[in-house]
């Protein structure tokens, strides 16, 4: 991974996954138009998601979701100086092309699209922009990696306000890295079998005891509590989808929620950021949801 | 003599990587996210990171002043990225409410090498911390516009668009990198901060 030389190189797998670390320990947010993207900023956002329409009106709305207009991107580039992130179907590697070229500083592989391809997610490699892609568990988020994913979120349920699908899958990716790290060499080898995930990659876990790339949490993060409690199991930063923008006032929403992740270790700063936040955005009990409107259950 | 305890940051950003390259020069780090923490160091990191979410976590959880106090007082501070800004007195390309520690007598553009697709490696010479140069990674990297008298200009980048834009400064106690030699295995301008801590 030393790529350095006497000219300068972009895109290399140092800058892809280091620009993720930069981004560690805050809350990147899903906006719609510049609006938005502006009020996230002014939030503390170390980020934003430019997409048309959150994930709780693409359930809402049903049919295809797709990646976002140009323009509207464009918009949002231009009304805020955090990098912006923006989301591509799964194996859409042309609509991936298009937000390179757009200039966008990170994409994400996302199941909260309608997947383009059944059985192939995009060759991340063959690209300069950096991805960011979900997983339920550690298998998963190593076959992410092992194609060129440069920063893993845990899936959670989008669009539900619902935080128990991202507390599992962020239970599972934690204990079945510290479950390798326990293992000896032989163990490392059935192992990586049953993970489906490259060798190499298996035992760089185990030794390391984390993942090569930051990981993230997302999907029905919903309070200030919610983003500190994945932040304790082991989160190292927060994606908030419709959990800002479908609650009342959700410039106080959005701050308190980069307060907590700040200070998710301090019950006394919690509380207090808590107070007085209005509504929350409507939750769905996920265990209501039929497995077709699932979106965790996308990707492979 | 004690080690020197090293704060490092860490409302949001990159701060164990700092951690970890403080703990392999010898000092005692410590993350810093309150008062009391701030009053404990004898030098501070400031970690790549978002500058603009790092500034306002600063005002909002009331370390602005006392740290601008600190520094005053004379707190040897390094900031790569995020922290170069951090530490600049005049700050271009930011939203028009960002606030900065401020200290260094330097203007600073913010994302100046351009967006995450163009964010790079390169090697770059610093002769005053080391005979060889430093394997430099730069994302969404400010770099230093104009700097003022008392700063010294320690490293510039050679080669492509941005030929000779100046990425490392110091000025008295104060250390200031655009890019980031806590993502690599360098320890070479983490010593030499240490090194300027102990006086």
């Amino acid at each position: 991974m030393s790529e350095s030389t006497d000219r300068p190189v972009t895109g290399t797998t140092r800058v892809k996954r280091g620009m993720a670390e930069m981004l560690k320990g805050g809350v990147i947010m899903d906006v719609v138009n510049a609006e938005q993207a502006k009020i996230a900023e002014d939030a503390g956002a170390v980020a934003v998601m430019a997409l048309e329409r959150v994930p709780a009106d693409i359930r809402a709305q049903g049919g295809v979701a797709r990646m976002s207009d140009p323009d509207m991107i464009d918009s949002i580039i231009a009304a805020v100086t955090i990098p912006v992130m923006a989301k591509v179907r799964i194996g859409h590697f042309v609509e991936a092309r298009v937000l390179q070229s757009l200039g966008v500083d990170y994409i994400d592989e996302s199941e909260v699209l309608t997947p383009a391809d059944e059985a192939h997610h995009i060759d991340k490699w063959a690209f300069t922009v950096p991805f960011v892609c979900g997983a339920t568990n550690l298998g998963e988020a190593l076959r992410r990696i092992s194609e060129g994913a440069a920063m893993i979120r845990s899936k959670g349920e989008a669009g539900t306000g619902n935080v128990v699908e991202a507390t599992r899958h962020m239970r599972s990716i934690r204990g079945e890295i510290r479950k390798l790290s326990t293992m000896d060499e032989t163990e490392l080898f059935s192992a990586a079998k049953e993970l489906r995930a490259p060798y190499d990659l298996v035992t760089e876990v185990a030794g390391a005891s984390k993942l090569p790339v930051v990981l993230f949490t997302a999907g029905g993060i919903a309070t200030p509590a919610d983003a500190a409690m994945m932040m304790q199991l082991g989160a190292e930063g927060v994606f908030v989808g419709s959990g800002i923008f479908k609650a009342g006032n959700p410039a106080q929403r959005a701050t308190a929620i980069v307060a907590a992740t700040t200070f998710h270790d301090d019950p006394d700063v919690i509380a207090k950021v808590s107070r007085g936040l209005g509504e929350a955005m409507v939750g769905i009990n996920v265990s209501e949801l039929p497995d077709s409107e699932r979106y965790a259950t996308r990707g492979w | 003599m004690r080690p020197p305890i090293i704060g490092v940051l860490a409302l949001q950003g990159d701060a164990r990587e700092h951690l970890r390259r403080i703990a392999s020069s010898g000092a005692t780090g410590v993350a810093v996210r309150r008062r009391a923490e701030l009053d404990a160091i004898d030098g501070l990191i400031l970690p790549g990171g978002e500058s603009t979410t790092i500034a306002k976590l600063l005002n909002r959880f009331e370390l602005m002043e006392p740290l601008r106090a600190r520094i005053r007082a004379g707190l040897p501070v390094y900031g790569s990225c995020a922290g170069m800004i951090l530490l600049a007195d005049r700050i271009l390309d930011a939203p028009a409410d960002q606030d900065t520690i401020g200290g260094m007598d330097v203007t600073v553009r913010r994302n100046a090498f351009g967006r995450q697709v163009e964010s790079f490696e390169n090697e770059v010479p610093i002769p005053a911390v080391g005979q060889c140069s430093f394997a430099a990674v730069f994302i969404r990297a400010p770099w230093v516009e104009q700097s003022g008298p008392d700063v010294e200009v320690l490293g510039r980048v050679s080669g492509g668009a941005a030929d000779g834009k100046v990425v490392a400064v110091r000025q008295g106690g104060l250390l200031a990198t655009s890019f980031h030699p806590e993502l690599t295995d360098d320890g070479r301008i983490h010593s030499f901060f240490v090194d300027m801590v102990r006086g």
